[in-house]
């Protein structure tokens, strides 16, 4: 029999590399065949006449085919190597993962929605604009705020959307500037999307408490030199990274109006506030809403996102075309052929209108919850937070509870470790317990930063065993438990050499792997 | 509410623990003028998933379906049959509700797809490598010329006419801002002309040349003669393709000698979805431009135990690491496109890719055969994959295409509404077919547009 060098598996080894359930599973390139196709199609005849201007391929493109059997097979057997919030809690702090409800799945395949293409005369496609212009009101009236930008495809996406929006603004009153605020606890988007919008980027500190520094942001705002001040925009996160609703936020939003520049809401954490608090009444500007976040389309392992991005007054009229307009029982777009009907649009930010597969969604999702379930959607998800923080906080380091209740997410950090091990330890060790680990390493503000978002979709038994397990991993790594460093043991990989992965890439199959 | 576990005997016990009185306690620091008292007046009450159902069928029901009609819109976004298996696939739970893969020994399903995704994408492109997605075609194009201009410390982009006046908007509006110089002009009609209007407007300048490939009329070009031309001056050329399923059929972009190559994925696997989610292919023909492309990278590795595993790679070119000095602010991909597109692609392999190409462009030539009998109706294209342009006698397209769709056929995209203000293009109607379309489809267009053209000229 032989056993692992760790000890942790004490069954004999297997001939095929598969343990049972969990199979092994080749690349598609070594399994598959030039040849082999999981689709009938008429045989091609070689020499039927083309009218391909001359440029025929010649040479084999280098793809290989499976049967339908052998590619369901695959890649059934790819899926069970992933964790998804369908097999259990996955609590990533500021990523929100929550359930995601099949109706929306089966409503966004009708083929009303899935099967009409965006360039189709608009008498025939009168719901599908109907349904954008319903959950563009939906988002204006759960956030207080006059106009919505659909198209953005990605939260990403809105912030840029957001931030254009702000730099048209400026510009069409001859105001450019050249400075975005950012606090250095901002998503990473936040800073990049400034900077590709070409603004320059400064850093505003948190304070011991782990919120904006107003006063540093009235001090920033007061050294504008003789044109008034250079800050176009600030961008802040609320409720933010830390978890911690931004107290101050009224008050820097005057400050910032004041001075002649917008404020930017990095809406990502919105599930916590929803039905609760309106955004527009804080003085917010611009927000983007994850649509995946708070309205629980799915994420896909990576997207796609959608990221719509509602305005004040005074950033609507540069909303980016196209934009779905009603006129009576008449839906219809404002795109380039009207685009006067618009008003001084900065233009088109993507091909065609936005994700609307991710707009029936999160309509369903809305309508299924409606304003009363909204509202306790946030509730629930805030209750949650606040009892994992309270469940842990004698035995894990939290930096921040004192500053008042958390929102949407718990915030720790590794100080009370000792010894040499980490928050990465840690999150590999609650895998081996079958949870998904929270969000580590971040916000960069805390060190060893685990940020758990347990959301309103989990039961009061889950977050109970979580946080067991949670305290029993953290007791392990303060009696400096060696065989944390080793963890995982029980997932389909030990840990990943990535390091190696990024000093000698390999970023696509090749031949003389084989 | 059907989606929320806890109890009000939980949420009791779980104040308790925390020490508050109230959920309202929770929410002490939300300032009074944004609190909100009851529910939001003017948003309906929850709904039972019957009820939700039947008001979303109603709007669907108020659309007509491509399948419902003869169709033949294309101009980037196609409609292909997708097989059964792919949604199967991409509705299992543990890819549809995973995380993007962070922690990579509990996502390598998600990982080793990317892979073999980022495989699929290069070799189709003709590329050495790819990455694991971005959102769509156009946002790609803007990707592609903002890396151009990483790459080559130039500051000014030639867009090719004939490039989708969508994805050249895109691209004029980031550059308004980043201050980088776009220099475009409508289509000429001669493809001649164009290209070698395009080569013309390449100087030291130039950061990069954007073509698309088929072209927005759906004509193939030779990409080698812009390739040598931009090289010539140090130019990078970008090529766009905004419909994969012609690369089984044509020569790829990389292989013709463009630098960066990117497009639409959404015709394989993705479905017309009226726009999006769509899929952002990107890639580069130079390994040693890696390091400046945007997005997600899958790399190769083993874990502790030697076995072979997979990981995001090269993240410090990413937004979360490198914040304002990032080679883009993209944070989501399309993974779940992507996994559309890899299964897909799976099923059809060299073989079935080559035979669906080969069977669009078998009808398409039976369409424009068909079409161009048409009394008052000529086709424009010399060269087309499965799209190609109509130039209509009588009224302008765009209010051809209306009295179609009045008529219950889905007839094609007018260019009168993709290029607003340019006249040589209000009667031309962009037409494509593919393997859906059945010749009595066919039949059915032509009749009609025979008797609309004939009732205006």
């Amino acid at each position: 029999m032989e056993v692992a060098e760790d000890g942790m598996h004490n069954g004999p080894s297997t001939t095929t590399g598969n343990r049972a359930l969990m199979l092994e599973e080749p690349l598609l390139f070594e399994i598959g065949h030039a040849e082999v196709t999981g689709v009938d199609l008429p045989e091609a005849d070689p020499d039927a006449k083309t009218r391909l201007g001359g440029f025929e391929r010649s040479e084999p493109i280098g793809l290989v085919g499976l049967t339908e059997p052998e590619t369901v097979r695959h890649y059934t057997r790819l899926s069970r190597q992933n964790y998804g919030i369908d097999l259990g809690f996955f609590p990533l702090g500021s990523c929100t993962m929550k359930h995601n409800p099949r109706l929306n799945e089966k409503v966004a395949r009708l083929p009303g929605f899935a099967d009409i293409h965006p360039l189709a005369p608009q008498s025939t496609v009168q719901g599908a604009l109907q349904v954008i212009h319903e959950l563009g009101e939906w988002l204006c009236k759960l956030t207080g705020m006059p106009g919505v930008a659909m198209s953005p495809k990605a939260g990403a996406h809105g912030e840029l959307c957001g931030i254009l929006a702000i730099r048209a603004a400026h510009e069409a009153r001859g105001d450019a500037r050249e400075v975005v605020l950012v606090p250095e606890s901002a998503h990473g988007t936040n800073p990049a999307t400034a900077a590709f919008a070409g603004y320059r980027v400064e850093d505003i500190p948190a304070t011991a408490e782990g919120r904006v520094d107003l006063a540093k942001i009235k001090e920033r705002l007061g050294k504008g030199g003789e044109g008034g001040s250079d800050v176009a925009a600030v961008m802040i996160t609320n409720p933010n990274t830390c978890g911690l609703f931004e107290k101050d936020f009224r008050e820097i939003a005057d400050a910032v109006h004041a001075a002649g520049g917008y404020v930017y809401c990095d809406g990502a954490n919105f599930n916590a506030i929803v039905g609760r608090v309106r955004p527009g009444d804080l003085g917010v500007d611009a927000m983007h809403i994850n649509l995946h976040k708070t309205f629980s389309t799915p994420h896909g392992g990576g997207g796609p996102g959608s990221g719509p991005v509602v305005f004040s007054e005074a950033l609507a009229p540069y909303a980016p075309l196209p934009f779905v307009k009603k006129d009576g029982e008449n839906y219809y777009l404002v795109e380039e052929e009207n685009r006067e009907e618009r008003g001084p649009s900065f233009g088109r930010m993507t091909a065609f209108h936005g994700q609307m597969g991710m707009f029936t969604r999160a309509l369903t999702y809305m309508l299924s919850h409606g304003a009363d379930g909204l509202k306790q959607v946030a509730e629930d998800a805030v209750l949650n937070a606040n009892y994992i923080l309270r469940s842990m906080e004698d035995i894990l380091h939290a930096p921040f509870a004192g500053s008042g209740p958390c929102m949407h997410e718990a915030l720790f950090g590794d100080r009370d470790f000792g010894g040499d091990l980490s928050t990465l330890d840690l999150a590999k060790g609650l895998i081996d317990e079958g949870f998904h680990p929270m969000t580590v390493y971040f916000p960069l503000v805390v060190h060893g930063a685990m940020l758990v978002e347990p959301t309103e979709t989990e039961s009061k038994a889950n977050i109970d065993q979580f946080i067991a397990a949670l305290r029993s991993l953290v007791e392990r790594a303060k009696a400096g438990d060696e065989t944390l460093k080793h963890a995982p043991y029980y997932a389909p990989r030990r840990r990943l050499d990535e390091t190696a992965a990024a000093r000698k890439p390999k970023l696509a199959w090749s031949e003389d792997e084989a | 509410m059907r989606y929320l576990p806890l109890t009000d005997t939980d949420r009791s016990e779980m104040l308790a623990k925390i020490g508050a009185k109230s959920i309202d306690d929770l929410f002490v620091d939300v300032p009074a003028v944004a609190q909100l008292d009851g529910p939001i007046r003017d948003l309906p009450m929850h709904a039972s998933e019957m009820a939700v159902e039947r008001h979303m069928k109603a709007r669907a029901a108020k659309n007509l379906a491509a399948g419902d009609a003869p169709f033949f819109l294309g101009a980037g976004a196609y409609r292909h049959h997708v097989p059964a298996s792919v949604d199967t696939v991409i509705q299992r739970g543990e890819f549809l509700t995973a995380y993007t893969p962070y922690q990579p020994e509990i996502a390598q399903g998600t990982l080793q797809m990317l892979f073999e995704f980022q495989t699929q994408v290069a070799r189709l492109y003709g590329c050495a490598v790819a990455n694991a997605s971005l959102y769509d075609g156009s946002t790609a194009c803007w990707e592609a010329v903002a890396m151009a201009t990483r790459v080559t410390k130039r500051n000014r982009a030639v867009l090719s006419g004939a490039l989708h006046p969508h994805y050249a908007q895109v691209v004029k509006t980031m550059a308004q801002f980043t201050g980088d110089e776009i220099a475009d002009s409508a289509p000429a009609i001669a493809p001649e002309a164009d290209l070698d209007g395009l080569i013309a407007r390449i100087d030291e300048d130039t950061a990069c040349v954007v073509v698309q490939y088929p072209d927005i009329l759906g004509r193939i070009s030779d990409l080698s003669k812009v390739a040598e031309a931009a090289h010539e001056k140090g130019a990078l050329l970008v090529a766009v393709n905004t419909e994969p399923v012609a690369l089984g059929a044509i020569r790829s972009p990389g292989e013709m000698g463009a630098d960066i190559v990117v497009g639409e994925g959404q015709s394989i696997g993705v479905g017309l979805q009226f726009g999006g989610p769509y899929l952002g292919l990107f890639a580069v023909r130079d390994p040693k431009h890696v390091r400046q492309m945007p997005g997600r990278l899958c790399g190769e590795t083993t874990d502790a135990e030697g076995r072979r595993g997979f990981v995001l790679t090269l993240s410090t070119r990413e937004q979360h690491i490198r914040r304002e000095k990032a080679t883009s602010n993209i944070c989501t991909n399309s993974g779940l496109c992507a996994l559309a597109f890899n299964v897909h692609m799976t099923l059809l392999g060299e073989k079935g890719l080559r035979e669906l190409a080969a069977e669009n462009h078998r009808l398409a030539c039976l369409a424009a055969d068909r079409l161009a009998q048409v009394p008052g109706v000529e086709v424009l294209n010399s060269s087309f994959f499965n799209e190609f342009t109509l130039m209509l006698g009588g009224k302008p397209a765009r209010e051809i295409v209306r009295d179609l769709a009045d008529r219950g056929v889905l007839g094609g995209v007018s260019l009168g509404r993709l290029y607003p203000g340019v006249e040589a293009l209000e009667h031309a109607l962009l037409v494509a077919v593919t393997e859906m379309t059945t010749e009595e489809d066919i039949e059915t267009l032509a009749t009609e547009l025979e008797a609309l053209v004939k009732e205006t000229v």
